[in-house]
């Protein structure tokens, strides 16, 4: 996994609340067996229509629209377990989602493939929605090793939480599943233990 | 501090706690299927690392399958790779499959319990939010994303913070034609889509007592849909019944033996909770949802309600504020999924549209949740009843629950569904889902409109 500390960029706006995994990407779409290429579907039949063609209004089809940041409503990623929908974020280019509220499932898939979860006030993410919808330019900054968002210029910043042994895994580009082999002892004995 | 149902589970399955952090969870059942395991297994094989207890894995395929002709091979070639290479890993690593035409084959989460191997005190995780269904039998059961199904087939361990308790109480009986889909749909509208995040909820009061098994999964498994990682209920008389006598669960002494150990899962009454709230069964009557995510539900004989923010939703279900349900045009209804694709689901479907005959209008998908429940279907004589209302019974699977295999419905059509989410596009690309107990599926597939099941009782 890719190591993270600072991410600065410009962000898109998705002002919707309960943004479920089905929207992030459809079903239909979860037919591989391997991780890459699900950016391309990414919020499909919200960005295209039934004959594929971009829908104008969509906020991901404007072209002044870039970044790596998604700034969204609350509860997103509610629904199904679908590790896809962090796979298709982090493959279109995200690598950090703000939000007042995550569902627990998809925050924890997100945080497993180094795509950050930034869970910040409702009125933090309401005056973000604010200066982004207006200025579309604006860059937003997040130290995960300070723990911190902020928007240079705007005098707006926020703590955001995230469990100390997540962070030193996304600090250090170590993944959950290298550390758990590495307590493989303690597990066997755990099984001694408990299960005879 | 008396420790809670979920506790005593719980603090029984930590290896270790990370100082400062998060607890290190054993998994005693792990439930894979075709969609979110092909990943784990490839990072298994990039590791270079076998599956360390192959034996606390089971596997099936339920999303991807055709529910008619599942002894030809699957049409969809996406699909099939996929199913395909679930039998390969399962053979790879020496993991038990009942795959397409076994008899065991079915939805992961009614297989599980209808097998007995999901057993009370149980930790068990399955690559599916709707694992929370386990739960039914005073399990903590939770979905997982894909990379924590490889980290439990590496290491049969998680690592999770442990989640804030809350207890739903409902009391009181419930009216004739109200079920336990009713009550669950009922519990998330009051709580919202969100409500219980960051929650693990446990269900007490006598409304669950005396519901059947069957029921109690309907309810655990759309703990989700508010949001909980989970849900469960402490196991009593009728989860031992249930569980004498199924094929993998503990036999004889062992039983016995287990029964004496499952009566101590139950929250001591001093325990406390993060959060209480309690409804009355009186208060309940049958259910249905008007807007794109579950929490969006109100009873059936009231109106479609409007603020602002439930603008889009209504547009896209084609809805007007302020309009009556009772009377709405279907044409189709679903009936299945791992939420009522039981054999008592069945049941009362057949109790309701016994002898009389289906609208011409609908088109109904009646889908058993397991081969075991088909075959059940087959045995009681339903199928004959379901076949002289004009209803078709088809084979086993996830079905019209998530648009993933041919069963779909067609763009800006409405259908009743006794599935667990409506979320736009779930049934189909432009499919408009509204979530209903089997009953008032039922009584919709005889009328062709939204029908309160009591007129028909």
């Amino acid at each position: 996994m890719e190591k993270i500390n600072i991410i600065e960029s410009k962000a898109i706006p998705l002002e919707i609340e309960n943004i479920d995994t089905d929207q992030i990407i459809p079903a239909r779409f979860l037919k591989a067996t391997t991780r890459e290429g699900f950016g391309e579907n990414l919020f499909r039949d919200w960005r295209f229509d039934d004959k594929g063609i971009p829908k104008p209004g969509f906020i991901l089809n404007n072209p002044d629209r870039k970044g790596k940041i998604l700034v969204a409503g609350k509860n997103f990623g509610s629904g199904s377990s679908r590790e896809h929908a962090a796979w298709a974020l982090y493959d279109y280019g995200f690598r950090a989602i703000v939000s007042s509220f995550f569902a627990d499932i998809f925050a924890n898939n997100a945080l497993n493939n180094g795509l950050l979860i930034v869970q910040v006030p409702d009125e933090f993410l309401a005056r973000t929605f604010r200066i982004l919808n207006n200025e579309p330019e604006t860059l937003i900054h997040i130290d995960l090793g300070k723990q911190e968002i902020s928007i240079p210029g705007k005098n707006l910043n926020s703590a955001f939480p995230i469990n100390s042994f997540k962070k030193k895994c996304l600090l250090e580009g170590i993944d959950d599943i290298d550390y758990l082999l590495s307590i493989k002892q303690e597990i066997l004995d755990f099984e001694k233990r408990i299960y005879g | 501090m008396g420790k809670t149902l979920f506790d005593k589970i719980w603090d029984q399955h930590v290896v270790k706690t990370i100082p400062g952090g998060p607890d290190i969870l054993y998994i005693d059942r792990h439930y894979i299927h075709e969609v979110t395991s092909p990943q784990a297994f490839a990072g298994l094989e990039r590791r270079g690392i076998r599956v360390f207890r192959p034996e606390k894995v089971v596997a099936t395929a339920d999303h991807n399958v055709p529910t008619k002709d599942q002894h030809l091979p699957i049409k969809d070639l996406l699909s099939r790779n996929q199913v395909e290479k679930l039998t390969e890993n399962a053979g790879k690593y020496g993991i038990t499959l009942y795959g397409l035409g076994h008899p065991f084959q079915g939805i992961v989460h009614v297989i599980g319990p209808e097998l007995g191997l999901t057993l009370p005190g149980q930790t068990i995780v399955c690559g599916d939010s709707h694992t929370a269904t386990h739960g039914a039998f005073g399990t903590i059961a939770f979905g997982i994303g894909t990379s924590e199904v490889e980290m439990v087939m590496a290491t049969q361990c998680l690592i999770q913070q442990k989640p804030k308790s809350m207890r739903i109480s409902v009391n009181g009986k419930l009216s004739n034609g109200v079920t336990s889909k009713d009550v669950i749909l009922y519990i998330i509208s009051k709580l919202t889509a969100g409500g219980a995040t960051g929650f693990f909820v446990e269900y007490a009061g006598s409304t669950f007592k005396h519901m059947s098994m069957e029921a109690r999964m309907t309810v655990c498994n759309m703990s989700i849909e508010m949001g909980a990682r989970g849900g469960l209920m402490a196991p009593d008389d009728v989860t031992f019944k249930y569980l004498e006598k199924r094929e993998f669960s503990l036999k004889g002494k062992d039983f016995t033996e287990a029964v004496k150990k499952w009566k101590k899962l139950y929250s001591n009454p001093d325990a406390k909770f993060s959060s209480e709230i309690s409804f009355n069964a009186e208060d309940i009557e049958p259910m249905v949802t008007w807007g794109t995510n579950p929490g969006q539900g109100t009873k059936i004989t009231g109106i479609i309600p409007d603020s602002p923010e439930n603008r889009g939703a209504l547009e896209y279900m084609g809805f007007k504020a302020g309009e009556s349900f009772l009377g709405k045009k279907i044409n189709y209804v679903f009936i299945g999924s791992c939420t009522n694709g039981r054999i008592e689901d069945f049941r009362e479907v057949a109790r309701i549209v016994k002898g009389k005959k289906k609208a011409t209008n609908v088109r109904a998908y009646l889908v058993p949740g397991s081969k075991q429940v088909e075959q059940q279907i087959e045995q009681e004589g339903l199928r004959q009843i379901f076949e002289d209302t004009g209803l078709e019974v088809r084979q086993p699977g996830c079905s019209a629950c998530l648009g993933m295999n041919d069963d779909k419905v067609p763009r800006g059509e409405l259908c009743v569904s006794t599935s667990n989410r409506n979320f736009e596009g779930r049934q189909g690309p432009g499919a408009r889902t509204i979530l209903a107990s089997p009953l008032t599926a039922a009584a919709v597939a005889l009328t062709g409109s939204i029908t309160d099941v009591r007129t028909l009782i």
